[in-house]
């Protein structure tokens, strides 16, 4: 079979060729290991290779899948963001301060994948301790977007989104705290799910923003997410946000049906700050949804302009407390011959942080100091609930909100780099999903001048059915999700 | 509201960071830049409202005190940057 079928098929067609035995897991690692190495040179969005352990995981895999024996992800090959400890695999977070760390245990999400028989083949760059949406701010170099090397990927899963999309894996992992798995999504053409908050434990993600943080799959389709969110969700006795929650079979329940679906479109997701193109290839996809049965009712988020202040209140005072473990005594960078404690801890941090990381450690310290916590910390909690309310009210009519996933589409490296709130804005539709703990994916939505557009399907706590369900009808009726970057094994 | 450069190296303090005199200035504004973005959040009434720390509200879970794990102190302490017999070493804080 040639390569580049391989290299576009679904999860489900890989497992029935895997099962069928026309292919082995060993041939298939060893085709998408090629296409790393061949070609991530251009991108930079792989950071580590695995290569010697996922040809041995393959080969195992081959072994399960040669007794008949399996399930849906055995043998499939994937990629990790670099944010998800993995036992005796170098854990950078993208940043230099833990640029030497081997974690002594595997994250609950990759143990989970593990389990359900996929082959780790490396680790994907990823902004510093996730916090940015272009993929500039990791230490290991910017990542290139593969639909035009002069455009960022968007992040902070941007090397993840730019691997998947290139070609490099059929599935990778991604985390999103104000949009970092959408947003890059949205950029890169691909789908990308960030679950209910406490649907996918935390244990062993490096922790950015506890309340926000989420890990999702990021694939081809929403059919190829929904295989990887069922082997990834569930309650852990190690994560004590996790919600005790039945798991569906996610890909099982996608029949297509969106017969009387009410779509929700929030007014204030299609304001002046919206690109007209992108509310026009929007519209567009929703009018395919409305062709299929679906119902687009007009509802109000009204307070969606407060989202940004408050989560740049909560995120970075949260990352601020999380960070703080970082002081170089028990593990991650330390300075050359401290004179003191205090020299120490200051110099350790300085040199091992990148610039918005320090930047959002000191916003943070400063929003939870004395006389300030009530005017900052408190207030935006307070809002935050206000955010949550708004989506609760419109749920109350609405059983999806769809809008776009980002304002725009990919932009070029160094464009924002000047201006952090000109970055910030980037996640300006992504960010309360965040704050209220809702489920959100991005599906591809056509194209601009060649770049991806993404459309957002927000869903009610734990309702991912209905969000994937939804795109897996959208990618039924069109084919934005099948079309490929000009790059590297699908260059013309 | 704006911050002076003596704010910043307060928090910066407060956080163990350091940041060098000629870095200053443009830290200071590009910290203000966010703060005023952030204080958006003054316009609009907050009274009587519950601050929400967790999205669904929900309230820690707790489980039976019993051993759910080994001890695994020789693998956690291969990452320190500097140990001696199974302690961090640092340098010394009291003469």
């Amino acid at each position: 079979m040639p390569d580049n079928d391989v290299l576009t098929a679904s999860v489900s067609e890989l497992h029935r060729m895997l099962s069928a035995r026309t292919i082995s897991s060993e041939e298939l690692v060893s085709t998408y290991l090629g296409q790393i190495e061949a070609e991530n040179e251009a991108l930079n969005a792989v950071i580590t290779l695995c290569r010697e352990q996922a040809l041995a995981d393959a080969r195992e895999a081959d072994h399960v899948l040669s007794r008949g024996e399996g399930n849906p992800l055995t043998g499939i090959p994937l990629l990790h963001k670099d944010i998800f400890c993995t036992q005796g695999v170098r854990t950078t977070c993208g940043s230099h301060m833990l640029e030497t760390f081997e974690p002594a245990y595997d994250a609950t999400v990759v143990a989970k994948l593990k389990a359900a028989g996929t082959v780790t083949l490396g680790k994907c760059n990823m902004d510093e301790f996730a916090m940015g949406s272009s993929n500039e701010t990791s230490y290991f170099g910017a990542v290139k977007n593969p639909w035009d090397l002069n455009c960022v990927p968007g992040g902070s899963s941007g090397g993840s989104a730019a691997a998947l999309a290139a070609g490099f894996a059929p599935l990778v992992t991604g985390t999103d705290t104000g949009g970092s798995i959408r947003q890059p999504a949205s950029l890169c053409g691909i789908t990308g799910l960030k679950p209910t908050y406490g649907r996918v434990s935390r244990l062993g993600i490096i922790a950015f923003a506890s309340s926000l943080d989420q890990a999702g799959p990021m694939a081809r389709s929403a059919e190829d997410c929904a295989h990887m969110l069922t082997a990834m969700s569930g309650i852990d006795a190690g994560d004590s946000t996790s919600a005790d929650r039945a798991v569906p079979d996610f890909a099982a329940a996608l029949n297509g049906e969106i017969e009387g679906l009410r779509i929700g479109i929030p007014r204030e997701y299609f304001s002046e700050a919206l690109n007209p193109e992108v509310r026009e290839r929007i519209m567009a996809a929703l009018s395919v949804l409305e062709k299929a049965g679906a119902r687009l009712v007009d509802i109000d988020l009204p307070h969606t302009h407060y989202a940004i202040a408050t989560y740049y209140v909560i995120a970075p005072a949260e990352a601020s407390a999380n960070l703080a473990r970082y002081d170089g005594v028990r593990f991650g960078h330390r300075c050359d011959a401290p004179i003191d404690l205090e020299d120490l801890y200051l110099r350790s941090r300085s040199e091992g942080f990148g610039e918005e990381v320090q930047r959002r450690i000191l916003v943070g310290t400063y929003a939870l100091s004395s006389g300030f916590y009530d005017a900052y910390f408190n207030k935006a909690q307070q809002v935050r609930r206000i955010i949550a309310e708004d989506f609760h009210r419109a749920f109350e009519m609405v059983d999806v909100i769809a809008g776009p996933s980002a304002p725009n589409v990919a932009f070029e490296r160094g464009a924002k780099q000047q201006d952090p709130v000109a970055m910030y804005m980037e996640d300006i539709y992504t960010l309360a999903v965040n704050l209220a703990g809702l489920p959100g994916l991005s599906t591809p939505a056509g194209l601009i001048n060649g770049m991806p557009v993404g459309l957002q399907l927000i869903g009610k706590a734990f309702d991912e059915t209905t969000i994937l369900n939804t795109a897996h009808r959208l990618q039924q009726d069109t084919d934005w999700h099948t079309i490929r970057p000009n790059f590297g094994a699908f260059q013309s | 509201m704006s911050v002076t450069p003596e704010d910043i190296e307060k928090v910066a303090l407060l956080a163990r960071l350091s940041i060098s005199e000629s870095a200053l200035p443009e830290v200071t504004e590009r910290f203000s830049k966010v703060l005023d973005l952030v204080d958006e959040l003054n316009t609009i009434n907050t009274d009587g409202v519950v601050p929400m720390s967790n999205p669904h509200d929900m309230t820690q879970r707790l489980r039976a005190d019993t051993v759910t794990s080994h001890n695994t102190r020789e693998a956690l302490m291969a990452s320190a940057p500097a140990q001696d017999s199974g302690y961090f070493l640092v340098p010394k804080v009291i003469d």
